[in-house]
């Protein structure tokens, strides 16, 4: 489903070359649900983007469905992304002035839906996460829970086969945090692969396996299930 | 879910900024508009002032000099009236006024004055539209507006614009010279060759020839000079756009044996006027569309700095970067064609209003500038904001997060 291989990722700072992450090999299975774990400037979201087809590699493959993504154009790799992958983001990233439907509603309109399906769908989605007397508030006026649900909602719009997730609890509240969590365990029960970004150790100990991560080194998992998950 | 809903909700979310880059447009507009408008019936009215500057080309007998022209010799030769009847059925474009004369010696109390023949120009016009053709029946005055309200009306056209609407063959009009040695006025009778005149005006003072002259119907002139259908000199005013493209040789070839003279300071002067104006009209132009079009980049710029982290979540949802330039664009065509459609309304309102005062010419709606201004908004905006779009389809998707 998603793979790594030898990726290296390395930036300039000042002149100096820094490595974000060195010879990271993984492969994920699909239907799996891993956590990524490790100190912040470890490297971790550097692995989510790459995963996403959004930060091309220094060196090394990444594959999605057995895609390498960075063989891809820029257009061609966001229109794979449309098509495969559901983000979520720390800050929910929602578009502050459209509603929650219309929030939910913008995958739809980029995977060119008739807006009619897109209105059918959208309202479908914000009932699954309970927004259904929320629908047509700005993010400004939700709570932080409503707004990363209003985004748990966007994530699924297309159906998406991968959900990569940002530290999705980082801004929520322990209670929130649990139900959000518990909403990846649905869907990843449903068929999805879910890769998620955490510092909650709770979060992180419900996914099936962990990644963790050092100064962009891949150690080896806190729960490997070599069936699964394969670090090198 | 549609692009215009996502353009037009993001336009109102930021109103300062719509209201600044929407008044950089429309302002400059509003400048472009007004001064095109109070330009152009500037332009009018100084091409009806270079009018007044006379006739522009002379057509005279070949054996005639300028000299002749200026003590109106008849002695230096005739020409057939025919040449005018030529010149007013050709096709000749850029005639203004065609004035044919006959000049004669004549002796009144003792004292010599110049009787001068002239054709009115409704006989002009009588017998061009009979022919159907010719130069009257085309639109006259270089595309000046000779009717407008401030126009002068008066009599004394004959001076300024070297022809008369109407004059019957028992009327005259006499220089201020005759007028004062004779002690004639309006409506005083006077006796020429043993003919009675009635005059009909006395001409202001104009420091030439003319003022030694009395004007009557070339036809009376014609008779009382015994020498047939003839005429000594014919006074253009041509358009001196066309004079500069060629009318002069276009008149010499339709009569070869005249001798066609123009007056080249005059034309050069007329010329000049003309490139003054559309030379500061354009200078105002160019500089507008610099300074809004540097407003307008430099908000789209600000635009996409504000946005790169909504343009990286729709590019992290799967928007192409087509589509994100696309956004911008619309979100320009939208503040062009508003900024155009309001500038213009604006910009006729203020020429209307400061026409009359900065420029003393009155101004009316000009609803060709409506379509140019809607252009040049539309246009440059989507210029001004086409490098900041491109600069958000090119955006980083990896800003959507905090931690790279």
């Amino acid at each position: 489903m998603l793979k790594m291989e030898n990726v290296t990722k390395t930036y300039k700072h000042r002149g100096s070359p820094v490595a974000a992450l060195s010879g990271a090999t993984v492969r994920i299975s699909a239907g799996d649900f891993v956590s990524v774990v490790g100190p912040s400037g470890s490297g971790k979201s550097t692995l989510l983007l790459m995963l996403g087809g959004m930060l091309s590699p220094t060196s090394g493959k990444v594959f999605l469905e057995g895609q390498s993504l960075y063989d891809l154009n820029t257009d061609q790799r966001a229109h794979f992304r449309k098509k495969k992958v559901g983000f979520v983001f720390q800050t929910f990233n929602l578009i502050p002035y459209l509603t929650a439907l219309e929030n939910v509603e913008v995958p739809l309109y980029l995977a060119k839906e008739e807006p009619g399906f897109q209105r059918k769908r959208a309202v479908g989605l914000l009932e699954r996460v309970g927004l259904r007397d929320r629908m047509y508030h700005m993010p400004s006026e939700l709570s932080v829970g409503q707004q990363q649900r209003v985004a748990l909602a966007r994530m699924l719009a297309n159906d998406p086969a991968v959900i990569l997730a940002d530290e999705p609890t980082g801004n929520l509240d322990p209670e929130t945090s649990r139900q959000v969590i518990g909403f990846f365990e649905e869907i990843n029960r449903e068929g999805k692969t879910v890769v998620m970004v955490t510092h909650d150790p709770r979060a992180a100990e419900r996914a099936k396996n962990t990644l963790r991560l050092t100064n962009g080194t891949i150690l080896s998992g806190i729960n490997p299930d070599e069936e699964n998950l394969h670090v090198a | 879910m549609r692009m215009r809903t996502l353009v037009w909700r993001e336009i109102f979310e930021r109103k300062s900024q719509l209201v600044t880059s929407f008044l950089a447009i429309l302002l400059g507009i509003t400048v472009i508009v007004s001064i095109k408008n109070i330009t152009f019936y500037s332009e009018k009215a100084v091409a009806r002032e270079m009018d007044s500057l006379g006739a522009n080309v002379l057509v005279l007998p070949k054996a005639a000099s300028l000299q002749d022209y200026y003590t109106a010799d008849i002695q230096s030769g005739t020409m057939p009236r025919e040449y005018v009847d030529q010149l007013a059925m050709s096709n000749l474009e850029g005639l203004d006024n065609v004035s044919p004369k006959l000049s004669m010696p004549v002796k009144i109390q003792g004292r010599a004055f110049t009787l001068t023949g002239i054709l009115p120009k409704k006989e002009f016009q009588a017998k061009a539209a009979w022919q159907g053709a010719g130069i009257f029946s085309r639109p006259i005055g270089c595309g000046a507006m000779p009717t407008l309200p401030f126009a002068s009306g008066d009599d004394k056209t004959l001076v300024r614009q070297r022809v008369i609407e109407d004059l019957d063959k028992d009327e005259a009009l006499v220089g201020a010279d005759v007028a004062s040695s004779l002690g004639l006025k309006d409506k005083d009778s006077v006796r020429l060759l043993g003919q009675a005149f009635r005059v009909t005006a006395v001409l202001p003072q104009t420091g030439t020839i003319d003022d030694s002259r009395i004007f009557a119907h070339l036809d009376r002139v014609q008779e009382l000079s015994g020498k047939g259908d003839v005429i000594n000199v014919i006074e253009i005013v041509g358009c001196c756009h066309e004079i500069s493209q060629g009318l002069v040789d276009k008149i010499n070839r339709l009569l070869p044996d005249a001798k066609v003279v123009p007056f080249t300071q005059i034309v050069e002067a007329q010329q000049k006027m003309n490139r003054l104006m559309a030379n500061l009209s354009a200078i105002f132009l160019v500089i507008i569309i610099f300074v809004g079009g540097a407003g307008i980049a430099n908000y789209m710029y600000a635009n996409v700095f504000e946005r790169r982290r909504e343009i990286g979540t729709l590019m992290a949802l799967g928007a192409h970067s087509r589509l994100i330039l696309r956004i911008f664009l619309l979100k320009a065509l939208l503040l062009g064609l508003a900024g155009g459609v309001g500038g213009y309304l604006l910009g006729t309102v203020l020429a209307m209003t400061l026409g009359p005062q900065l420029a003393g010419v009155p101004v009316l709606p000009m609803p060709v500038l409506a379509l140019a201004a809607i252009l040049i908004s539309v246009v440059l905006a989507l210029l001004a904001s086409y490098f900041p779009a491109r600069r958000a389809a090119k955006l980083d998707p990896c800003a959507t997060f905090q931690e790279i």
